[in-house]
């Protein structure tokens, strides 16, 4: 017959950590936990080297011959050009300060998905290779060979990492664990190891400007049959452009406002508010997509992927952009676009044509976010807003890693909230602003083959939200992420039935009180209002 | 004593211990953490497990009503479905509440002074937990499948409507 398990086996009573340790246990790709493998045609589309059909499991990964040498020569080439990374590798003194901060660790208790011992991946092939200590004494000095089990760590625990930062907010020495994961990625690349969800936009992007791939005709289509949905709720004809030179602003935000629910709800915000104050804006079907999912590439993609942004506010001759709700795409703009594809010294600083407020900060990108040029209008109230048409909706906010720790966008977003919901509640301070927990999809990772991660990874993210609906019955999180919009849905569906996602611009939509609209009776998405009572804070 | 006063009297033991195992399915790192952290918002794992053990510690006194006993017992269940562990070690908490009894009240048991049909009783509501949290755990993973539809239907549903693709019959 054969042998059971003992009960006391099959409970895992005897459980215990591999006695191996974590430098010498090879990691498995089960179902669920990994993303797939890049496909060949979307690495050849942009150029990037390797191209072939692999899973990561399988045992061949097929790699170069050389695949050693270009990753080693990769890292020194980047050491050189990155003095952070340089610095990164030698100023972690292993304190422990940022081990318990990562919503992987936390939501999958998986000791690797500790930021330290995240960075620790890298920073050990470093040590072996590039300094005396790790070329003399090995081992001893915490240093190991680049092997192909190591390079499938790094595959497996660098795409596990949100490159959220939240690890960097508690680091002593601000050694950031999401750049080191940005630098991981960009080696990962020289011998063709991306992930597909990452690769396929890359290449979409690149070839149509947008994730999906959608062609002008189809993009300006999308936004048309927008339209439409605004004149059934408000039976107001709001009138967009597209690709028309000399228009003030030049308007761009991620796809998914455009094709995917509930973003489109949002993208029914945007036009109905530019509608209202007569904004002089136009869209542009080329920079079809504020995403840059090179960003999750290398620099060089991430250049040029943003670099379609300031040519097409050239070709149009606006004055300066505006940006939609998003979060990755803000960290491109914020901390890279300025210096790297600009300066665009054909644009200028931006100014709000209704209220006259200059944009000083954006001074460099020429670029300012939507929620802080609503917050502008509603200040100088340029806008009528009825925010008993949100009654039925009690509101939190969820930080997006990028616009709070990359951009610092914190009080906009919630003035905007307070002036059109009646009903707003924080979040635990520990999750909120600097501090924020990451939906655990972002960073090129909300795919579905990788949801029971994603469900680990944005549980302390939900749990804070669980918190704030049981206590005070909030019902709705609102972002301004279109990843967020994308994901949040699906984790809230699994972790808190009963709480559903909106877009910022989504609720300014519901309150905005347009001139010749129709009595509303539901909001953007077609649900009856009511409820409509003075709302007393929840 | 009966068994309720013996169980009363042990009770901190009794969570010490099953928490304990509880942290020992994870590696000592996490384990530690989970322990130590206090804060329910920076250490969601350890917290809602630890509320919820407490929590079936005390309903396993008081007749285990099934209302009382879900949202206990569901929030460590649907945690567990989404880790890194096996279906049976997932649920395995359940028993280990059994063994920890046991251990715990050894000598009372062998010394004849808690009567078989309270054995059987305690046994019997433990075990009832045990089924209701396989049911919880396979609520969860058909919720995995569900969610995980319904994300790839969001993703392309306008564009499926803008071709045609979707007729809703009461338009
Ligand atoms: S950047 Fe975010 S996901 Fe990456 S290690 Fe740090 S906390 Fe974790
Ligand atoms: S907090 Fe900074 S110094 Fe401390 S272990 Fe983490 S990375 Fe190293």
């Amino acid at each position: 017959m054969a042998s059971l398990p003992k009960p006391d086996e099959l409970a895992g009573i005897n459980y215990n950590p591999p006695r191996t340790g974590w430098r010498d246990t090879p990691v498995e790709f089960r179902r669920g936990t990994y993303c797939y493998g890049a496909k060949p045609k979307n690495l050849e589309a942009v150029g990037l080297p390797n191209p072939r059909d692999w899973s990561p499991e399988d045992q061949d990964w097929k790699l170069p011959e050389n695949w050693k040498e270009i990753i080693l020569e990769g890292l020194r080439e980047r050491l050189g050009r990155f003095r952070s990374l340089q610095i990164f590798m030698d100023a972690c003194v292993r304190c422990g300060a940022c081990a318990d901060k990562c919503h992987f660790f936390i939501g999958s208790g998986d000791p690797r998905n500790m930021p330290v011992l995240r960075a620790e991946l890298l920073r050990s092939v470093y040590r072996r290779d590039f300094t005396t200590a790790g070329k003399i004494f090995g081992k001893l000095a915490g240093a190991r060979d680049l092997t192909e089990e190591v390079l499938k760590e790094w595959y497996y625990y660098f795409f596990q990492c949100t490159e959220c930062r939240r690890c960097s907010v508690f680091c002593p020495f601000g050694i950031d664990t999401a750049e080191i994961t940005i630098l991981a990625r960009e080696l990962l690349n020289l011998v063709g190891c991306n992930i597909d969800w990452i690769a396929a936009p890359v290449a979409n992007c690149y070839r149509t400007g947008n994730h999906l791939g959608i062609q002008p005709h189809a993009f300006k289509d999308m936004i048309d049959f927008c339209t439409e949905d605004i004149e059934k709720v408000t039976g107001v004809k709001v009138e967009p452009t597209f690709n028309r030179k000399g228009a003030e602003v030049l308007f761009i935000t991620p796809s998914g406002d455009v094709f995917a629910d509930p973003g489109t709800y949002t993208l029914m915000g945007y036009l109905m508010l530019f509608h209202e104050i007569g904004l002089d804006y136009t869209f542009s079907t080329y920079a079809s997509d504020g995403g840059n999912f090179g960003l999750f590439t290398s620099h060089e993609m991430m250049k040029r992927l943003n670099a379609k942004m300031y040519a097409e506010a050239g070709r149009l001759g606006v004055k300066w952009i505006l940006g939609g709700e998003c979060g990755h795409m803000w960290r491109v703009i914020h901390q890279y676009m300025g210096t790297m594809n600009g300066p665009a010294d054909f644009l200028e600083e931006p100014v709000s044509p209704i209220t006259g407020t200059r944009f000083e900060h954006a001074r460099s990108t020429k670029m300012i976010h939507i929620a802080e040029f609503t917050a502008d209008l509603i200040r100088h109230n340029k806008v009528k807003l009825d925010p008993g048409r949100n009654n039925h909706l009690k509101v939190t906010f969820h930080d997006p890693r990028n616009t709070s720790r990359a951009m610092g966008l914190f009080e906009e977003p919630r003035y905007v909230l307070r002036s059109v919901c009646n009903h707003f509640r924080e979040m635990p301070e520990n999750t909120i602003r600097e501090q924020t927990f990451c939906c655990g999809s972002g960073a090129g990772l909300n795919t579905d083959e990788y949801l029971e991660m994603r469900l680990r990874g944005g549980f302390p993210r939900a749990n804070a939200v669980r918190y704030v609906h049981e206590k005070y019955g909030v019902n709705t999180v609102a972002c301004v992420c279109a990843i967020d919009r994308a994901v949040l849905p699906t984790l809230m569906d699994y972790w808190v039935p009963g709480v559903g996602v909106a877009g910022l611009h989504e609720l300014v939509g519901n309150a905005l009180v347009m001139q010749g609209e129709n009595d509303r009776t539901t909001d953007l998405r077609g649900n009856p209002l009511h409820g409509r009572e003075e709302g007393e804070d929840v | 004593m009966n068994l309720a006063d013996l169980l009363t009297k042990k009770q901190a033991v009794i969570l010490e211990r099953w928490f304990q195992w509880f942290l020992e399915t994870y590696p000592a790192e996490t384990a530690r953490f989970m322990r130590e952290e206090k804060n329910r918002f920076a250490n969601p794992v350890g917290s809602s497990v630890y509320q919820g053990i407490e929590g079936l510690c005390q309903e396993l006194l008081q007749g285990m009503e099934l209302d009382r006993v879900y949202p206990l017992l569901d929030p460590i269940v649907r945690i567990r479905a989404v880790q890194d562990f096996p279906p049976s070690r997932a649920v395995a908490f359940i028993f280990a509440l059994k063994k920890v009894i046991f251990e715990e009240l050894e000598s009372e048991i062998r010394g004849g002074q808690i009567s078989v049909e309270e054995l059987l009783e305690l046994e019997s509501r433990i075990d009832n937990l045990a089924l209701l949290s396989f049911d919880i755990y396979t609520q969860c993973r058909e919720k995995v499948s569900q969610i995980r539809v319904e994300e790839i239907k969001r993703r392309s549903e306008r564009l499926l409507q803008r071709a045609n693709l979707v007729v809703d019959p009461s338009e």
